[in-house]
């Protein structure tokens, strides 16, 4: 059983997934407690304009992705007006920029298994230089988490009271949202683009019901997106069903549970965010 | 140029993509004004696991979609009194459910340029029968709509209010849910799962920012879908590429044209919708 793990591409897929576990999570717990979690999934669809675009000019996915999630955080960071009114137009945007993956991939000759492998994830298939890609980026996202980790937490909990002692909430939500599209742009090599809710999402959401205080719940995220992954693979090398359904069904079968449990014993669902809150403040 | 009409599939897409476009402009404007855009956009991605595991159940990929938005409707309806402020639950059923449909795809037809056709449309290769199955389901819509027409408004508009006066609102609730289910299920046939939003929320969108009576609004929200599908079905005629790409195009700058007039022309008629994640705290 453990012989598997002495092939070369079993290693990437172990490595790369554990650098994009660790780094989701992290930007997870953030995506989740500024209720940006349909912006990171709409960054995640417009990545795909980005990587059927990148097979077209013949450039690797990744390149495509970073390109297109990267403008596209800066974009909605920029936009600033308040969450509430970009819903809709947020949605439009990502389904122009479909419409345009989708042209893109009737396009590239090589068709339908190069899209099919963006849109679900080809984590088996990865390649030495797409670990090396991942490490870097890990790394830069990592860096840049470190850096801005205190008055990006602040501003998360209290954006009012963060603005008025003078911490820079927009520009800060223009970086964070910088270091979104490199989290997805990663991702999408393991869960593909249209899985990314159960790396990015998943694990923090149940994080945060089961643990308020942010550390430890931004530590309990991390270990629960390893298990997804490590499990996961693991699954996939020892049968025949696809890395990404194990992720997503491991994903949402953990958070089921805990959503249902939870709800009945703490508190009315959404009071938990601000529950840490007074803690903080 | 007009011999092309004399073809079965053209006639066979203008016929489908016609009816489609009306229900899904009617149903959308509803989808707006209850801000559930997150939740159209889910039944969409479940209708892709009800494509794909279609051949479990040796069915059509449209009678597989019916059965498994429906089912997902009634869950939706249940599960949550509320859709608003529900996005990390809907996001993480997305998913689990996407990852279903990639394991079907994997157990059962194994090919991508199915997947591709799913989630990007076929409009153009739908048969006699889809048109039956679409005309049927079309018609239960528009004459539940009818019938619901009044009550489901007022409790779209003022919940509240509408409850106190005895309007059975979550019943109702469930009802739309529905009907949303079988629209969805058909609009994935013209635009694929991953831009439903062009046919569904991109024209009541901008009819709602054209105009505040419901009448006019329904109105020019199905001029705008006809002229979408159209449009685009002639586009893709006349050109090689797909028609869900030009279909998301139309949608998309039409959208942001008519956003940006009405915000130019009389800003302060701009609604203010509430973001729903806010609205629980």
């Amino acid at each position: 059983m453990f012989a598997l793990l002495h092939y070369q591409f079993i290693q990437n897929a172990f490595i790369a997934g554990s650098m994009v576990a660790v780094v989701a999570a992290l930007i997870g717990y953030f995506l989740l407690t500024r209720g940006l979690t349909f912006a990171g999934h709409a960054l995640s669809h417009i990545g795909f304009a980005g990587a059927a675009g990148a097979l077209v000019v013949g450039v690797d996915p990744i390149f495509g992705l970073l390109a297109f999630t990267i403008a596209a955080g800066v974009g909605i960071g920029l936009l600033g007006k308040k969450l509430s009114e970009r819903d809709i137009t947020i949605g439009i945007i990502m389904t122009l920029m479909l419409g345009l993956g989708a042209l893109f991939i009737s396009l590239y000759s090589g068709y339908a298994e190069r899209a099919y492998s963006i849109l679900f994830g080809t984590i088996l298939g990865i390649s030495q230089t797409d670990v090396l890609v991942t490490a870097i980026f890990s790394v830069i996202t990592l860096i840049g988490l470190g850096f801005i980790f205190r008055p990006l937490l602040f501003s998360s909990f209290d954006p009012e009271v963060a603005e008025a002692r003078g911490i820079p909430v927009r520009a800060l939500a223009v970086i964070f949202l910088v270091l979104v599209a490199l989290t997805v742009s990663m991702s999408v090599q393991v869960v593909g683009v249209l899985l990314i809710f159960t790396l990015l999402v998943g694990p923090a959401a149940t994080a945060t019901r089961l643990v308020h205080q942010p550390v430890a719940a931004i530590i309990l995220s991390v270990f629960l997106s390893l298990t997804y992954t490590w499990l996961g693979i693991f699954f996939a090398i020892n049968g025949t069903w696809p890395v990404s359904f194990y992720i997503a069904a491991l994903s949402f079968g953990v958070y089921l549970p805990v959503r249902l449990f939870s709800q009945k014993l703490h508190m009315p669902a959404g009071t938990d965010i601000h529950h840490v809150n007074h803690s903080h403040a | 140029m007009l011999e092309i009409f004399h073809q079965e599939f053209v006639q066979n897409a203008f016929l489908a993509g016609t009816l489609i476009a009306v229900i899904s402009a009617i149903i959308g404007y509803f989808v707006v004004l209850r801000a559930q855009a997150f939740a159209a956009h889910a039944l969409s991605h479940i209708g892709f696991a009800g494509a794909t595991g279609a051949a479990l159940f040796g069915v059509s990929s449209l009678a597989g979609m019916f059965g498994f938005t429906l089912l997902a409707a009634l869950g939706i309806g249940a599960l949550a009194k509320k859709i608003q402020g529900r996005d990390v639950e809907i996001g993480m059923i997305l998913s689990f459910v996407l990852g279903l449909g990639v394991l079907f795809l994997r157990l059962y037809t194994n090919a991508a340029n199915e997947a591709v056709g799913v989630l990007f449309g076929s409009i153009l290769s739908v048969t006699q029968n889809d048109v039956i199955l679409t005309f049927i389901f079309g018609c239960i819509v528009l004459i539940s709509l009818l019938v619901f027409f009044r009550p489901l408004l007022f409790a779209s508009i003022d919940p509240e209010v509408a409850e106190a006066r005895g309007v059975p609102v979550e019943l109702l609730s469930i009802i739309f849910m529905l009907l949303l289910a079988i629209t969805v299920a058909e609009a994935i046939q013209v635009v694929g799962v991953l831009l439903v939003f062009s046919l569904l929320i991109a024209p009541a969108a901008c009819a709602q920012h054209m105009t505040k009576k419901p009448a006019g609004a329904i109105l020019l929200s199905i001029l705008f879908g006809l002229a979408f599908t159209w449009g685009g079905l002639f586009l893709a005629f006349t050109t090689k590429y797909p028609v869900s790409f030009y279909i998301a195009t139309l949608a998309a700058v039409t959208y942001f044209i008519v956003i940006n007039l009405c915000h130019f022309m009389r800003p302060h008629h701009l609604q203010t919708v509430k973001h729903p994640n806010k609205e629980v705290a």
